[in-house]
């Protein structure tokens, strides 16, 4: 699913130029359950947006679903993250002038489809999470833990191959985050390649592929009583 | 993305933003409707002296005594230092020869006090001839006009205005009753209905008598002015030359008269007023510039408020030309909701100058209006898409992080 050659992506910070990437090779198989861990500072925001399409490499090779992505123009990029990335924020990213509907509707409005379809595929992916009942609220009228499933209805409604979490529970009470968490976890096990960054050990210790940062360089280590459940290639 | 969902997505944007965007709108709105009050001001004034021109009729010939020369008061006074020779009843009898006039009018104009059984009163007396009448549409209330005879006919005869006859006869019978007007006795014989200005005097405020009798009254040799109706309008030209030809004539080969013909006069107001409207139009314009600078100064602030939804909106596949889209569509909305106010207001505006200036019928011309409309919009349009580009040229990273 997905394929770092060689990754680099450097900063220059003043006079310092800080390598957020040096040379990082990885391979992550479709259906993936994949955590990305590391002391702030390590790369780990610079190797999600790059994962997520968001921040080009300054060299080295992405392929993602069978494709060389490292060099496609911005439109293109665009294009493919509303095809094939899913992204769930810290700090959820809805707009708070929408329904929650309209907040899950949004990636399909980019996309150009019907409002009917629309609507039908919106209220679908919110059933999904629970929130039958809260459609219609605006994002200030729901709790934490009911925003971040309002955002992950929006991330998965585009049907996407590979799910960005950041943090997804870093704002949440730990009864919600477990809610939240569970729901990443059973779209994973209905065959979503999921890849989350996360501070909390605990929570890291659950997916079946750790990713260590530190310094810009990757690290991998494979939960072995884990693999059953991790699909081969 | 379908237009409807960009239209709905800035039409959310611009609700939630009430007074950012009413600000805006109200800057529109000021300046379209400016435009609107400023043209309608010199259409108005236009339209005044148009009409005031054609209710003398069409095809018009004014002559007055003097060669009035291009570029002094030296021709003013009729050449070098000697007076112009008089234009007499007897000139303007013999330009009704000419075959392209149809009616000649002699005016000349005085003052005098009129006195009926003791009751005194000063007014403005004009001398004239029947031809007046058709002339300017004066209407008769009670007995007849000037009636058609020899212009050297100085008749004791009087047509009275309305005031005049209101004030001087009260609820007697004025047909049929001597006056004095100076040290003459003459006899009314008609009442004029109420007319107010015309030809540059209160009509209700005068006394009409035949103009030899005027002439005599002020022991005058020259005429005032006489108005010549061409039996046509392609027939001005002709009479012009007609009028100057016979008036040569008659006065030795000295061109001492001068003739203005009505159509020029017309075009060439037509033009100043043309002008003038325009140039107020254009000033009043500046102000759709000035509201175009902010609309771009509230959009930008729109995009460094919204900074976390473009990158958002970047994140979720929304491309370049999507996001540009979205703004320059709140730019337009407002715009064009801007104008229709401006449009309202300025229209309110006409309708309130109309009640408190009746005389002058003000009108904003339709150009003006389009043109506002069209200013107004494409000001919101050419001053939102550098908003709109810095919006689209975010990078997604940082606007996440709302940078």
């Amino acid at each position: 699913m997905i394929r770092f050659e060689n990754i680099c992506r450097d900063f220059q910070v003043g006079d310092e130029t800080v390598h957020a990437l040096r040379d990082v090779n990885q391979h992550i198989a479709k259906g993936e359950y994949a955590s990305i861990m590391g002391p702030s500072g390590s790369g780990k925001s610079t190797l999600l947006n790059v994962l997520g399409l968001l921040d080009t490499p300054d060299s080295g090779h992405y392929w993602l679903d069978g494709r060389d992505v490292s060099q496609l123009s911005d439109d293109e990029l665009a294009v493919t993250r509303q095809k094939v990335i899913g992204f769930v924020f810290q700090s959820f990213h809805l707009i708070q002038r929408m329904t929650a509907l309209e907040n899950v509707e949004l990636p399909m409005v980019l996309a150009g489809v019907v409002a009917s379809e629309r609507r039908e595929r919106a209220r679908a992916m919110l059933s999904r999470t629970g929130l039958e009942d809260r459609m219609n609220h605006r994002p200030d009228q729901l709790s934490g833990g009911q925003r971040q499933r309002v955002a992950i209805a929006r991330s998965i409604v585009m049907e996407p191959k590979v799910l960005l979490a950041d943090e997804p529970t870093g704002n949440l009470d730990s009864q919600s985050g477990k809610e939240v968490l569970d729901i990443l976890e059973s779209l994973h096990e209905e065959g979503l390649t999921l890849i989350l960054v996360t501070h909390d050990p605990v929570i890291g210790q659950r997916s079946h592929l750790h990713l260590r940062m530190r310094d810009g360089e990757i690290s991998a280590q494979r939960k072995e009583e884990a693999s059953a459940y991790a699909p081969a290639g | 993305m379908h237009l409807l969902d960009s239209t709905g997505m800035a039409l959310t944007a611009i609700a939630r933003y009430p007074l950012r965007s009413s600000m805006l709108l109200i800057a529109i709105a000021i300046g379209v409707s400016a435009v609107l009050v400023l043209t309608s001001l010199g259409e108005g004034a236009r339209r005044y002296v148009t009409e005031q021109f054609n209710s003398m009729g069409t095809h018009l010939l004014m002559v007055t005594p003097g060669k009035n020369e291009v570029g002094g008061l030296g021709g003013m006074a009729g050449g070098l230092g000697h007076s112009p020779r008089p234009l007499t009843l007897q000139d303007a009898m013999a330009l009704r020869r000419s075959v392209h006039i149809d009616t000649v009018t002699a005016l000349t104009i005085g003052a005098g006090s009129i006195n009926f059984h003791g009751t005194e009163r000063e007014v403005d007396v004009l001398g004239t001839t029947s031809t007046q009448q058709q002339l300017f549409n004066y209407e008769i209330v009670k007995g007849r006009f000037i009636p058609e005879m020899e212009m050297d006919n100085a008749a004791a005869l009087a047509v009275v205005g309305h005031t005049i006859a209101a004030e001087l006869f009260g609820t007697t019978e004025p047909v049929g009753k001597w006056v004095r007007l100076g040290d003459l006795r003459l006899r009314v014989i008609g009442v004029l209905a109420q007319t107010g200005q015309s030809g540059g005097r209160n009509m209700d405020d005068t006394v009409l008598v035949p103009v030899a009798f005027a002439m005599q009254m002020y022991n005058r040799e020259s005429i005032h002015r006489l108005m010549i109706e061409a039996v046509s309008a392609d027939a001005m030209l002709s009479a012009e030359k007609d009028i100057l030809a016979i008036i040569k004539a008659r006065h030795r080969g000295h061109d001492d008269i001068t003739v203005l013909n009505q159509g020029a006069i017309l075009d060439t107001f037509n033009t100043i007023f043309l002008v003038l409207t325009s140039t107020l139009g254009g000033i009043a314009g500046i102000s759709l510039m000035v509201a175009g600078t902010l609309i771009m100064n509230v959009m930008l602030v729109a995009v460094s408020q919204r900074t976390q939804e473009i990158g958002l909106i970047k994140a979720l596949g929304g491309r370049r030309s999507q996001i540009i889209r979205l703004f320059l569509t709140e730019a337009a909305i407002l715009s064009v909701f801007g104008a229709a106010v401006g449009v309202f207001v300025g229209q309110a505006g006409i309708s309130a100058m109309r009640e408190l200036y009746p005389l002058v019928d003000f009108r904003a011309p339709g150009w003006a209006v389009a043109a506002a409309v069209l200013m107004a919009v494409a000001s919101g349009l050419i001053f939102g898409i550098m908003p709109a580009r810095r919006a689209a040229d975010l990078d997604p990273v940082e606007a996440l992080a709302g940078h």
